[in-house]
Formats: C-alpha cells, sequence, structure tokens
C-alpha cells in the first residue's frame, strides 16, 4: 500500500524572498498517527499548505496515498481532509449547511451528504445546533465543526492544525477521544499542535521542523529515548530540613515539602526514595518538572 | 471527478450563490427596484414628457432598455465581486480550494450565481417598467441573447475584480470609477446618433454602448449607430477572453495562494 503522504526535497520560497522550506522530506505510513511539531514561523504551516493545495510549491513532489499533486491533483484531494488553525467557513452559514455544502464540492449527492451530516455532528455533539447559524457558535463549536467538515467526504488522511489552539480541557479531552477513534478505524492523522504531552501521548510518530529543516524524524519512542536527563517534583508529607542531602542526586529544597531533583536516565530513584525513608519522610506524590518531549523540542529548536 | 460529481459541486456553488442574494435581499435585489422605480418616476413624468421622443419612440419607452442593461451590468458584477471577495476576506474560499471541485467549475459556479442575479434584476426592473410603458420585445431571442451575454461579461469582470482585491474598497472602486461613467456615457439615456461627431465617435469604444442598444434593438427594434452583428461579436469575444482570463488567473492562484 502507498504512504498515506511521501514529501520528497520539498523547497518554498516565498516572493518577498522567504525561504520557508529548503527541500524538507517526509513520510507518513498508512493508519499513523503523526506529529509535526516545530516553533512558530518553522514551515510546519507552509507545508501543509502546500499538501492541501492552499501554498504553491516551488520545488519538489508530494505524494497522497499515491497519487501526486502535480499530475493527479483531483484524487489527491479526495484522500485529504483539513482542519485549518483558522476558523475558515463561511460564517453566515448555519451549522449544518457548512458540512453539506462542503460535501457538495466533493461531489456527494444531498441524500448521503445529509447523512454524513448527522452522524458527524452527532459524533462532535454539534447536531443540536446544526440550525445555529455558525458564527453564534461558541469557539470549541466552531472547531468541532471544522472537524465535522473536513470528514464529510471520509478522506483517508486527516490533517488536524492546532485544533486544540484555545479549547478547554473538557473540549480537548473529547476531542482527542474522537480523533483516537477515527486513527482506530484507519485514517491517517498528522497533528500539529503547541500542546507537546499531546503529541507525546497519542502520535506514534513524530517530525521536528525548525526553520525549514526536518531536524528529527522517528518514532516517539526513539525520540525520548534520547533524553539523558529528566528533573521530577516530590511532594514530601513531612517537613524537609534546610540543609537536608542526599548521596549521588542533585536535590533542591523548593520549600518545606517539595522537593526537585534532577537525574540521567541511568540513574533511577530508589536510591533517593532509600534516602527519604530513611529519614522518615514519605513522598506523597511525584510528577515531570516539564513534559518530556518539551525538554527535547526546544534544545532541537533552540536558535 | 466524473460528470455527475462535477455537476453536484457546480450545483452546490450555483445554489449557494443564489441563496445568499436572496437572503440578503434588501441588500441586493430591493436597491434597484428603488433605483430604477425613481428613473422610471422622473424619466416618466417629470422630464420624460418635455424631452419628447427618441429614436422615434416615446423617451420613457426608450429609456427602459437602457435601465434594465443598467441594473444588469451593476449587479452582474456586484454579486460575484462582493461574494467572491468576502469568501477570501473570511477564507471561506479556502474550503473550495482544498476540494477537488475543477477551477472551471468554481468560476462557471460564480458566474452563473452572478448572471442569475443579474437577470433577477432584469425581470424586477421590466416589471417595474410596465406601470410606465406599454412594453414591446421585437426579438425575443436577440432580446434574451443581449442580456444573458451582458450579464456573463459583468459577471466575469467582478469575478477578476474579486480575485485582485486585496480590501472591500478594492471591490468597489471599479463600479464606481469605471462602470458607472461607462454605463452613462453607453447611450442609456440617449441615443449617440444626436452627439456631435466627435463625441459619437468615441463613444464607439464603449462596450456598454453594443450591450444596451443591442438590447435596445431587440425590445424596440432600434439600435441607433451599432451594427448588430459587430455588438454581439464584441461581446461573445469579451466573455471568450474573459472567461480564459479568470480562469488561467484562478489556475495561476492569483489572489488566493501564496
Amino acid at each position: 500500500m502507498a504512504d498515506a503522504l511521501t514529501i520528497r526535497n520539498l523547497r518554498k520560497t516565498y516572493d518577498n524572498g522567504h525561504e520557508a522550506l529548503k527541500g524538507i522530506d517526509l513520510t507518513v505510513a498508512p493508519g499513523d498517527f503523526f506529529a509535526l511539531l516545530g516553533p512558530n514561523g518553522a514551515g510546519k504551516s507552509t507545508t501543509i499548505g502546500i499538501i492541501s493545495s492552499l501554498v504553491n510549491k516551488t520545488s519538489g513532489h508530494v505524494d497522497i496515498f499515491g497519487h501526486n499533486i502535480d499530475n493527479a491533483l483531483v484524487k489527491a484531494k479526495c484522500q485529504l481532509g483539513v482542519v485549518p488553525q483558522e476558523f475558515n467557513f463561511n460564517q453566515f452559514e448555519k451549522v449544518e449547511d457548512v458540512v453539506i455544502t462542503q460535501a457538495g464540492y466533493y461531489g456527494i449527492p444531498g441524500k448521503e451528504a445529509r447523512k454524513r451530516s448527522e452522524k458527524y455532528l452527532k459524533q462532535l455533539g454539534l447536531w443540536e445546533k446544526r440550525s445555529t447559524q455558525s458564527r453564534m457558535l461558541s469557539g470549541g463549536m466552531k472547531r468541532r465543526l471544522m472537524i465535522a467538515r473536513a470528514l464529510i467526504h471520509e478522506p483517508r488522511l486527516l490533517i488536524l492544525d492546532e485544533p486544540t489552539a484555545g479549547v478547554d480541557i473538557e473540549l480537548r479531552r473529547s476531542l482527542w477521544d474522537f480523533v483516537q477513534q477515527i486513527n482506530e478505524a484507519g485514517t491517517t492523522v498528522i497533528l500539529t499542535t503547541h500542546y507537546l504531552e499531546e503529541a507525546e501521548q497519542m502520535c506514534r510518530n513524530i517530525a521536528i521542523i525548525n526553520e525549514g529543516d526536518i531536524v528529527e524524524n522517528t518514532s516517539m519512542k526513539e525520540l525520548l529515548l534520547k533524553l539523558d536527563r529528566e528533573s521530577f517534583f516530590l511532594d514530601v508529607k513531612q517537613s524537609v530540613p534546610d540543609q537536608a542531602a542526599f548521596t549521588g542526586y542533585a536535590v533542591r529544597r523548593v520549600d518545606a515539602h517539595t522537593l526537585e531533583v534532577e537525574v540521567n536516565k541511568t540513574q533511577g530513584l530508589n536510591g533517593l526514595f532509600r534516602q527519604l525513608s530513611d529519614c522518615d519522610m514519605d513522598v506523597v506524590s511525584m510528577r515531570n518538572k516539564s513534559n518530556r518531549l518539551e525538554e527535547l523540542f526546544v534544545g532541537m529548536t533552540k536558535r | 471527478m466524473g460528470i455527475q460529481k462535477n455537476w453536484i459541486a457546480f450545483c452546490t456553488i450555483y445554489i449557494r450563490e443564489v441563496r445568499r442574494f436572496l437572503r440578503i435581499w434588501p441588500q441586493t435585489l430591493l436597491p434597484p427596484a428603488i433605483t430604477m422605480g425613481l428613473y422610471f418616476v422622473i424619466f416618466g413624468n417629470v422630464i420624460g414628457s418635455r424631452i419628447g421622443t427618441m429614436g422615434g419612440f416615446d423617451y420613457m419607452t426608450f429609456v427602459v432598455p437602457g435601465l434594465v442593461m443598467m441594473s444588469v451590468v451593476t449587479n452582474s458584477w456586484a454579486n460575484v465581486s462582493s461574494s467572491f471577495y468576502s469568501n477570501k476576506f473570511q477564507k471561506s474560499v479556502e474550503e473550495l480550494l482544498v476540494s477537488p471541485v475543477p477551477n472551471w467549475i468554481i468560476l462557471t459556479g460564480y458566474i452563473a450565481g452572478g448572471v442569475t442575479r443579474g437577470l433577477m434584476t432584469a425581470i424586477i426592473v421590466i416589471i417595474l417598467s410596465l406601470f410606465f410603458v406599454d412594453l414591446q420585445v421585437f426579438h425575443l431571442g436577440i432580446t434574451l441573447l443581449a442580456i444573458i451575454l451582458t450579464a456573463l461579461m459583468f459577471a466575469l469582470g467582478g469575478f477578476i475584480n474579486a480575485l485582485f482585491a486585496k480590501s472591500f474598497d478594492d471591490v468597489s472602486i471599479i463600479p464606481t470609477f469605471v462602470l458607472t461613467p461607462l454605463t452613462y456615457l453607453g447611450g442609456v439615456f440617449y441615443s449617440v446618433s444626436v452627439l456631435p461627431d466627435f463625441w459619437r465617435a468615441l463613444s464607439q469604444v464603449n462596450p456598454i454602448l453594443y450591450q444596451v442598444n443591442a438590447f435596445r434593438y431587440g425590445m424596440l427594434g432600434y439600435s441607433g449607430v451599432v451594427d448588430l452583428s459587430v455588438a454581439f461579436s464584441i461581446m461573445v469575444m469579451t466573455v471568450v477572453v474573459l472567461f480564459t482570463v479568470s480562469l488561467h488567473l484562478l489556475n495561476k492562484g492569483k489572489g488566493l495562494r501564496s
């Protein structure tokens, strides 16, 4: 089976001379849940723009499920659903009309379009709002509407560009549950997000783009193995003395009940727990100082 | 996409366009009715009776075809330019650009919407005119051909305007500074045969003159100084050229893709 997405030597130089992409290569396997990460201005949106025909490439090749965007654009577009970062539907149309109109652009007959519209609006909790003018929806509902619209032609590759930006936690979780279901049902998902813990939890493979180049392209597991140091906060039940010292560990007393410890990945925390236990101190909880992927991301994209 | 899918895509764009201008009818259909109603009152009852005849017809009868064409020109243009530009402005045009709809279907869908609005306003103006004149149709085929070609031509012009427009001001500049003067000087209110030689010759380069007089011939059997075959040749050629230019710009992504 052809790869969901194949990008070869993709370059983009804008009219103002800015070189947004410097010849990137990328492959996304069918059924993958893939993270495309990078700081602002790294080239993520340009890449997505070229894949979805909203940006003209300068050179290079893009295939979507084996269909080249230069000589089989219609077939390539039929495989693709895009949820952009900005709301880009007609705000004066009713919710159901936004979705059904999009179905029409894909040549889906009215009866089938209405059936699918009902299915996706119900799945995304928008069915009760189907007759509401879309500009009256909340930000979260507008995001869900864009997902319903992107799915109406049942694409094999779904690109989600910052889909949870500005969305509350509850809705973000329900959105991810939904997207994971879609992925488990066989749809390939490419995700860009600034919430790196989301990418770490959900994506199997990852590419990090920085200043128009792919600086990392591997599995999430492989990438996280590269992290050689991690920092943790330990919440301690008893009060920790000011002068407390722990052999073999770099420990900082944050306050009377909180310690910050930095360990390398071969070291482990058992020794520290043992020392705390010897001092009659109970650890009641423990958490990462920062997201593991975030640590790597910052290191790779540092300018 | 196959023929059936293309047809569904075309109908989707066309129906969306028609529903848009019907939904906002106080902005799209009512103003030409009021404006043309005022023209009829002023030229029919106030000024028209003092002018007498023009081209062998009483002034009110003479001016009706011109006023119909004036509303077709402005409304066909305005529908496409404002609708397409506002889709660009809202970025909802991306829905279309991401989809597999061929560019020629996008173009024909928008143009069909513009032509429909132009023809609907023409019908409204003709119905209004019946309160003031006994309207006749000299040649139905020529009348329809002239009005459809005119609506097509200006809908295409509106599309190109919207592609280049970078602000809502850009959408109104051409109607205000180009279309309105050309329409007023295009024989809507007078026969160019009454002009001095120099102005009559200058009028010949105004494309709207040919449309107004071809339509006037269809309704009244009077075309003034305009040769019908020349008029229709110019209209057909202009439509073909504008369609080709529009499609080329759309294929290039002018004003749409960076």
